[in-house]
């Protein structure tokens, strides 16, 4: 067990299945000697070798293809997307191809790749660097798409998702990167997939969240446990499929909830989890559901990222709003 | 400032016109124009190429007639390009992986797929792709295919086979996209075993290839990524088939891909979904083709030398459209295709959400 960053936690998870299974690969711009421009390659190339580590040229769908290409031969590709912004130049290969290779085949051939890429503002990056665009992932069917949290989930999962038989996409947080530690046990262990986790419990409101998101509504837990308000937080951990029970189970108990997620509002990973409530579970509540959200522009550049992306502040206001409805 | 410009960019241009006359063995007058490899062939061999052309074209005509009966569904014709396919196909070995575009049904049962496999692949039953063969469905993304050759090629090359490698088509228009390109400097840099086949036949559906490209010839766009290549007669099955076995030699030995252009001409439409050549062909332009047509004078080839004659051709054509009929009867007895099936295949672990769904249409289907 050892303080461990996000980033340090999940060189430890690719350092444990190319450890584990010799028919990992990881690959993508920058990650060999480079050990990826943030680091979360690092050392790999030197351990494991440049047959299983190493840099390809500066293309996207180039990187996708040969990651389909690569799994139809036996291999399992851990394909690294630079920044999310540039996956929009592969989405053939991901929603096209990969995504549907189980079902097109039906089994008898697969895509088992795990696609990692940093997403996510707060860094003031270059523009295409910081989006969100998860929402645009979850609408495909035949992809996974995870998103951690925290560090001790970052590992857990990423292992769960390279050892996955489907096509996963890894989400990486960039602000979470190197702004938080956890007590990462040494070795392997895993955290299932498609489950979302209570974060924290509480009586009086639900907030569901994902990503860096749950530590805002974490802050707004405690904040409000000092008014004596108890705040359950539930932490979706895979954005497609959603948790539903997890969800139901929850509001059942406190009757209230707030959908919170830092991409923009429209359709998408809230939407998703506002409508399974509405259809299944909307007796469970005695207030509207309450949404925050960022708002539906385009993604803002460095300067603007800061007043758009919704964090604590904004959550405790709509959480208010819901329970005093 | 000199009058004289700086760099002369059009004689670079012009420069690039200069490419070699594509490779031929047999021309449009059955004339024999490079002798050595013509004489690499046994008689054997060019009675084999010839029945694989007159089987391609059986098909494309008993395919078309099942199309009219409203029998198939999404079907590509391929009459005219018989060289090009089964030249390039028949270098082809069985260990090696095969990523065919839609056009390229007729490679994909030469490696190994049914003709039933191929007739519910056009339907639109899943059932179509569940072929044993080393190789990709018919790829409808005109450049992804070339894409996943890179990394099939590096698949193989790092599973350490030695006489394996991928061959992957596309058609003119596929040239276009950014995709055909990354494949090919992929597999350049990665040193990796793919034969990428280009079959030029003019159209891009309605599209010319003279409105496709500026560059001169489709084989250069090769050249960019460091891979040699080269054009072919694609109505000259001795020269498809000679320069595909030389690539595959070349590329097996560890040389890294190769890329082929195949000259040639799709008789019909794009499609058997309604495009229609009138509109953008003239005869005049069409009849040249006809008369370089691959099977003539292959045709002409053996009946001098006493190896076929008219009977034993249209013998031939009687059995395999018999053949064809069987198969379009054992599709036509495939079970259908289930919602709950589609919904057990989109995930090897169902997720909750489809569990629920499944239940649901299990209940209805069973009713």
């Amino acid at each position: 067990m050892a303080k461990k960053t996000y980033i340090q936690a999940i060189t430890d998870a690719l350092d444990i299945v190319l450890e584990d299974d010799p028919k990992t690969l990881i690959f993508g711009e920058d990650v060999g000697k480079n050990g990826g421009v943030f680091r979360t390659t690092q050392g790999l190339q030197e351990k494991y070798g440049e047959d299983r580590v190493f840099d390809t040229p500066l293309a996207e769908s180039g990187i996708l293809g040969l990651a389909t290409g690569l799994g139809l031969t036996g291999w399992r590709p851990i394909p690294e997307i630079q920044f999310m912004g540039f996956s929009f130049e592969a989405i053939d290969q991901i929603a096209g191809q990969e995504a549907r290779m189980r079902f097109r085949f039906d089994g008898t051939k697969t895509a088992p790749v795990t696609i990692r890429t940093p997403y996510g503002g707060g860094t003031h990056t270059a523009e295409m660097h910081a989006d969100n665009l998860e929402n645009f992932f979850t609408g495909v069917p035949g992809l996974r798409v995870v998103m951690p949290s925290n560090p001790y989930d970052a590992k857990g999962l990423l292992i769960s998702s390279v050892e996955n038989n489907d096509p996963v996409m890894f989400l990486e947080n960039l602000k979470l990167y190197r702004s938080m530690k956890d007590d990462i046990p040494d070795g392997k262990y895993t955290v299932p997939l498609d489950k979302a986790k209570v974060a924290r419990e509480g009586n009086d409101i639900t907030i569901v969240a994902y990503g860096a998101e749950v530590n805002e509504a974490l802050k707004v837990a405690d904040s409000l446990a000092e008014k004596n308000i108890s705040v359950e937080v539930i932490d979706l951990r895979t954005v497609s499929p959603i948790d539903s029970e997890t969800i139901f189970k929850s509001i059942e108990k406190t009757h209230k909830v707030v959908i919170v997620q830092e991409a923009q509002k429209m359709a998408g990973v809230g939407a998703q989890v506002a409508s399974a409530i509405a259809e299944d579970a909307v007796l469970s509540l005695d207030a509207p559901i309450g949404r925050v959200a960022a708002p539906n522009s385009v993604y803002p550049f460095a300067l603007g990222e800061d007043i758009w992306i919704p964090r604590a502040k904004e959550i405790e206001e709509k959480v208010n709003e819901i329970l005093n409805y | 400032m000199a009058n004289k410009p700086i760099v002369d960019f059009e004689a670079i241009k012009n420069n690039l016109s200069n490419v070699s006359k594509p490779i031929q063995v047999l021309n449009e007058n059955a004339e024999v124009t490079d002798q050595d490899i013509f004489d690499s062939f046994s008689d054997d061999d060019l009675v084999e190429f010839m029945k694989k052309m007159v089987w391609e074209r059986a098909l494309h005509e008993q395919t078309m007639n099942f199309s009219r009966q409203g029998r198939m569904g999404f079907y590509a014709p391929t009459e005219g390009e018989e060289a090009s396919e089964m030249g390039t196909v028949l270098a082809m070995k069985k260990n090696d992986y095969l990523l065919p575009a839609y056009r390229d049904v007729p490679q994909l049962i030469q490696h190994g797929a049914t003709i039933t496999e191929a007739y519910l692949w056009s339907r639109g039953h899943v059932l179509g792709n569940k072929f044993k063969a080393r190789s990709m469905m018919p790829q409808i993304i005109i450049g992804a295919a070339y894409d996943e050759a890179a990394g099939v090629g590096l698949g193989i090359k790092k599973n350490g086979e030695k006489d394996a490698l991928a061959f992957t088509y596309t058609g003119d228009g596929g040239t276009s996209q950014g995709d055909s390109y990354e494949g090919m400097n992929f597999a350049g840099a990665f040193k990796a075993p793919v034969l990428f086949i280009v079959q030029n036949n003019g159209f891009a559906i309605s599209t010319p290839r003279a409105k496709q490209t500026a560059a001169p010839t489709l084989a250069q766009k090769a050249v960019a990524s460091g891979i040699p290549s080269v054009q072919v007669d694609g109505m000259d099955i001795l020269a498809c088939y000679a320069v595909a076995k030389a690539a595959r030699d070349y590329i097996v030995a560890g040389n890294g891909p190769v890329m082929i252009e195949t000259l040639t001409y799709r008789y019909g439409a794009h499609s058997s979904a309604g495009d229609d050549p009138k509109r953008y062909r003239t005869k005049a332009e069409e009849q040249p083709w006809f008369d370089k047509d691959p099977l003539i004078r292959l045709r002409k080839i053996l009946e001098d030398k006493k190896l076929w004659s008219e009977d034993q051709e249209d013998k031939l054509v009687d059995e395999y459209k018999a053949s064809f009929k069987e198969a379009i009867k054992e599709a036509d007895s495939a079970p259908e295709d289930k919602v709950s099936d589609m919904l057990k295949r989109t995930f090897e672990i169902p997720t909750p959400e489809m569990k629920k769904e499944i239940a649901k249409f299990e209940a209805k289907e069973s009713k």
